[in-house]
């Protein structure tokens, strides 16, 4: 086993288990806890495919913000954690059936008798100072490019999207709220009025100290 | 050196996994939601496989996209989450049925 086998093993076993560790805890900020080792560990595992641009993109954009963003709801919500694992003993012999029929299927297809060493032969190593972003980034700004800017677009809808279902607008009478058309409208001599009127000499203000002295 | 299949195979477990990860966790909306992501994690991994294997750039592009609509879809997502908890006080799947004939 070189050290690469070992490596990708190490990677692939602590993905795994944490995924197994994920759908199973019982409490929702374990479970997201779990999946961002799971994040990390299969960045690590599309590093060793020479992929490091998109490992990298995924502990940043996955582990760092989607997951947060995750942990945040989670955090957010008051959950009764107990009615919340009621139907997983019922549903366990299911799943695992249909996990295992699934897995068995997806192994014939995909073991090493069609995708093994062997029939697809050595995949192209490239040397120490290749820049793998610098090949994204020819193909994506080129040949791809009209995807990227959708792809912008769809972050843009997103965000709206998002806004746009969560925000509250509570009852005036709760929360004061600015008028902004209204403030733009307003005009000088609709807040300030000159009058005339006769000069009026006021009463000295009585000092009440000394007079309780 | 890992061979093709080994990266399918690592695919095709954590595909499994969060496929009964959908079956087992009925209750908890939020929980379906992560299973949803460790499946898309899965299927990027068999294309920066491939992506790897055939020497090819254009499996890695599209794993840059699926991540880009990946993000975009958690976001809306844990928003409709938000929504259905402050009109149900529930996120459990089973009192989300009224949209049921």
């Amino acid at each position: 086993m070189t050290f690469e086998q070992l490596i990708f093993y190490i990677l692939a076993a602590i993905a795994v288990i944490s995924s197994l560790m994920m759908i199973s805890v019982n409490n929702p900020v374990k479970a997201a806890l779990w999946l961002v080792l799971a994040f990390i560990a299969t960045a690590g595992v599309w590093i060793t495919a020479q992929a490091e641009f998109l490992g990298i993109v995924l502990i940043l954009v996955y582990a760092g913000a989607v997951m947060v963003l995750f942990l945040f709801v989670v955090m957010m919500l008051d959950i009764n954690l107990v009615k919340l694992k009621e139907g997983f003993i019922r549903y366990l012999p299911i799943g695992v059936l249909a996990a295992l029929g699934i897995f068995a299927l997806m192994y014939m297809v995909l073991g090493p008798n069609n995708f093994g060493m062997d029939v697809t032969g050595e995949p192209v190593r490239f040397d120490a100072n290749h820049s793998n972003t610098t090949m994204i980034g020819l193909a994506l700004y080129t040949v791809h490019v009209y995807a990227f800017i959708l792809a912008a677009v769809l972050l843009l809808v997103g965000i709206v999207a998002a806004i746009a279902l969560t925000i509250r607008r509570r009852p005036p009478h709760e929360v004061k709220y600015q008028n902004i058309d209204k403030q733009v409208k307003t005009q000088a001599r609709d807040r300030f009025e000159m009058i005339k009127m006769q000069p009026v000499k006021e009463k000295p203000v009585e000092n009440k100290k000394e007079e309780d002295e | 050196m890992v061979a093709l299949s080994d990266y399918l195979i690592f695919s095709a477990i954590l595909f499994t996994l969060s496929m009964a990860g959908i079956f087992l966790n009925r209750k908890n909306v939020i929980i379906l939601l992560m299973s949803i992501e460790l499946m898309l994690l899965a299927v990027n991994t068999n294309l920066v496989a491939f992506s790897y294997f055939l020497n090819d750039i254009s499996g890695q592009i599209f794993v840059f996209f699926i991540l880009t609509v990946a993000a975009a879809e958690a976001a809306i997502g844990l928003a409709i989450i938000v929504l259905v908890f402050r009109n149900r006080k529930s996120i459990n799947v089973d009192d989300l049925g009224s949209l049921k004939g």
